[in-house]
């Protein structure tokens, strides 16, 4: 089976984030493999060992995110590719990351490509469902458990804590939510392993693209931390009075009626 | 010079890291409590290959370096001293010496399975009359026909409790001068007449297992000489050199602990209407751990190059460990000041780091052993 795990470097949002000129500041932050991307690569070396095949992890970013690449590889990934949009791409937001991992895709002929369900730093959850649409094959969001039988694939999806089954089949993408496994930790053999694995560097020419086929979409106007959560408040007295109180708060303070 | 961690490197921290968050930290407050073994943890510690990090592919390692061995200690420290130590001390002084000085067959024998974390080693030095003074060792083995015979007391062995087998100091002769000659010899801990009793109170480390050995007539083949039967004080020298690394290792990683406990504290703790990180007194407090720290840690992963790349560090070795551990007791002291009463109660898990780190003072040479040690290769 030829599955591709698509993986982003983000920021751990466990940090404190700083804003500085209109920009999150990257000094000293610390850079993780977006969590739910790691149950993509636990979920594609299952599938590897199961069913045969190879595992390629593909990630567009910078030259840093090597290290991230190497750690899938130390994980069990077979083959790593970074593709490099630092000296070409100013502006990026999901379509360009989209556009990209398509064009690289479109002539690899995927099984499976798994992928997570947001990145915890942008939040959008648009990548995975976009490269499946740009590639014209079905995909699957927010998946917990993911069985294959030949074509045939069944699929549970969480949708807001319920549970949806859904049977499709290959070539397929899917996007990994909690839950789906538990991520193993690279093991020191594999950690060693992974210097050796193949790691292929891409440009924007590579795959015969200008930087004006992959601009952004979308303008960040603004980038702004969340106003300081103030303390909550407790209404007392009769329930009567508790309600009238709070209809009356939610227009004159919150303002949100 | 390069400062930077290669990528291995920094896979192998995070990799540990995140391990000793998830598998061991939220465990540690109870095993100090009830001075358990947590051995299910160490058995997936040798699935990861931690165990096996210096030791070539060929001997069941991972072909790792010092400086990553280093790093492994450090972050497991971090989450509980007690397994940092039985960790450091499996290899360090458990493995180590029969990849330095084994046979082949010795380390198919015993080393691959320790590399590969199926099986635990100890290192039994110290007696109850020979600590500082190892040259004191009263433990004897007599040769008779192909079988030495082993009479002695050893104690407080760490891991032993859990080992395959002990590596045993004892004389086994006098040189032309009338002095001791000391050997190294295996011991599986299942040959007739070896006692194991791992009944100490300690008062930190107390995860770890420390054991008394009694040895009364033990029979073990002469094959089981470890090294040159005359160079044993020479050999255990050299492997405390390389025990001494990690030892300082563990130290920072205490300390790295404590510190980053008191620096939380104290941006959270308000008394005089204002965080008590704003009070000039508790800022250098933090100023100075965070500085101690860091040079410890340069000073470890000096040493640990130097002996990754066979340069002398004998005297880098007794520096990293004699600075790490007095400043790790140091940084461990404040931490529990700057909790104020709330760090002198179990709860907070800053008292622990102190109790934990005072052996790093003791073990593998005390400090003062240290002094001695660094003054000797300094030609006095
Ligand atoms: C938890 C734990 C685990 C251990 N694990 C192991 C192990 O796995 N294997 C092993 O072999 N040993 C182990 N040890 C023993 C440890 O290495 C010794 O405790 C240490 O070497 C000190 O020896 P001692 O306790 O006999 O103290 P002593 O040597 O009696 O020292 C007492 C005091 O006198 C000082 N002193 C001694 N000689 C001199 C001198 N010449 N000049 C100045 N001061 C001096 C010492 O510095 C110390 O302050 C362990 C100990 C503990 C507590
Ligand atoms: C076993 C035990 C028994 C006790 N018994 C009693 C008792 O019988 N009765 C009683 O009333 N209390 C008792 N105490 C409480 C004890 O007096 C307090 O713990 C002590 O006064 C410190 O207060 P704190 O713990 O709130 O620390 P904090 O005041 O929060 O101090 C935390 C740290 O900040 C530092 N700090 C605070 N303010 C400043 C400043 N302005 N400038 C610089 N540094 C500052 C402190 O020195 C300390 O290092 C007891 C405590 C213990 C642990």
């Amino acid at each position: 089976m030829n599955i591709f795990v698509l993986m982003k470097r983000t920021f751990d949002t466990e940090e404190k984030i700083v804003i500085n000129n209109g920009a999150v500041s990257e000094d000293g932050a610390e850079f993780i493999i977006n969590p739910y991307d790691e149950y993509a690569i636990e979920e594609a070396i299952q599938v590897r060992d199961k069913h045969g095949g190879e595992i390629t992890v593909v990630t567009v970013g910078n030259e840093e995110a090597e290290k991230e690449l190497r750690t899938a590889l130390a994980m069990g990934c077979d083959k790593a590719v970074l593709i490099n949009i630092e000296d070409d791409v100013e502006e990026s937001d999901q379509y360009t990351t989209a556009k990209i991992l398509a064009e690289y895709l479109k002539d690899k002929n995927p099984d499976l490509i798994l992928a997570g369900n947001v990145a915890i730093d942008g939040g959008s959850g648009q990548v995975g469902p976009r490269v499946a649409e740009l590639l014209g094959i079905p995909y699957v969001t927010t998946i917990t458990k993911l069985d294959i039988d030949g074509s045939k694939v069944t699929v549970v999806r969480d949708v807001e804590g319920d549970e949806e089954i859904i049977e499709t089949s290959l070539p397929l993408l899917v996007t990994a939510q909690q839950g789906l496994n538990e991520p193993r930790y690279p093991s020191l053999p594999g950690i060693m392993k992974a210097k050796k694995k193949p790691l292929e560097e891409l440009e924007l020419d590579d795959l015969d693209l200008e930087e004006d086929d992959v601009e952004a979409k979308t303008k960040t106007i603004e980038i702004f931390l969340p106003p300081k959560k103030e303390a909550g408040k407790i209404l007392q007295g009769e329930l009567v009075d508790q309600v009238k109180e709070l209809v009356s708060l939610l227009h004159t303070e919150a303002k949100v009626v | 010079m390069n400062f930077e961690l290669t990528k291995e490197q920094q896979m192998i921290k995070e990799m540990v890291r995140d391990f000793a968050e998830n598998e061991i930290k939220p465990y540690a407050a109870e095993w100090d409590r009830t001075a358990e073994f947590p051995i299910e943890t160490f058995k997936k510690m040798g699935e990861l290959g931690l165990f096996g990090i210096p030791f070539p592919e060929e001997y069941g390692g991972s072909g790792g370096d010092t400086i990553s061995y280093a790093i492994a200690v450090e972050e497991i420290g971090r989450a509980c001293g007690g397994v940092g130590l039985s960790y450091a001390a499996a290899v360090s002084l458990g493995a180590s010496p029969i990849y330095y000085f084994g046979t082949e067959e010795q380390k198919q024998k015993w080393l691959v399975p320790m590399a590969k974390g199926e099986t635990f080693g100890a290192f039994g030095l110290t007696e109850p009359n020979a600590g500082s003074d190892a040259g004191g060792t009263r433990t004897r083995a007599v040769l008779y026909g192909d079988e030495y015979v082993i009479n002695g007391e050893k104690c407080w062995i760490t891991n032993a409790g859990y080992a395959r087998q002990v590596i045993v100091t004892a004389v086994t002769g006098k040189d032309e001068k009338g002095k001791n000659i000391i050997s190294a010899i295996i011991v599986p801990t299942d040959t007739p007449g070896f006692t194991i009793n791992c009944n100490y109170d300690k008062m930190g480390v107390r995860a770890s297992n420390t054991c008394e050995l009694v040895l009364e007539d033990v029979r073990v083949p002469k094959e089981n000489l470890l090294g040159d039967p005359k160079k044993g004080f020479k050999q255990f020298l050299y492997t405390l050199d390389g025990g001494r690394i990690s030892i300082a290792a563990l130290s920072v990683g205490i300390a790295q602990a404590a510190f980053e406990k008191a620096l939380k504290y104290a941006k959270e703790r308000t008394q005089f209407g204002q965080s008590i990180s704003k009070f000039q007194a508790i800022q250098f407090k933090l100023a100075d751990m965070a500085m101690q720290i860091e040079l410890a840690r340069n000073m470890v992963y000096k040493a640990a190059w130097l002996k990754d790349n066979n340069k002398p560090f004998t005297k880098e070795a007794s520096f990293a460990k004699l600075f790490a551990s007095e400043m790790g007791f140091r940084v461990c002291n404040q931490a529990i000041q700057i909790h104020g009463g709330y760090g002198y109660m179990k709860e907070y898990e800053v008292e622990r780091h102190l109790r934990d780190i005072k052996l790093m003072e003791i073990g593998e040479g005390t400090s003062e052993v240290q002094r001695i040690v660094i003054a000797r290769q300094l030609g006095c």
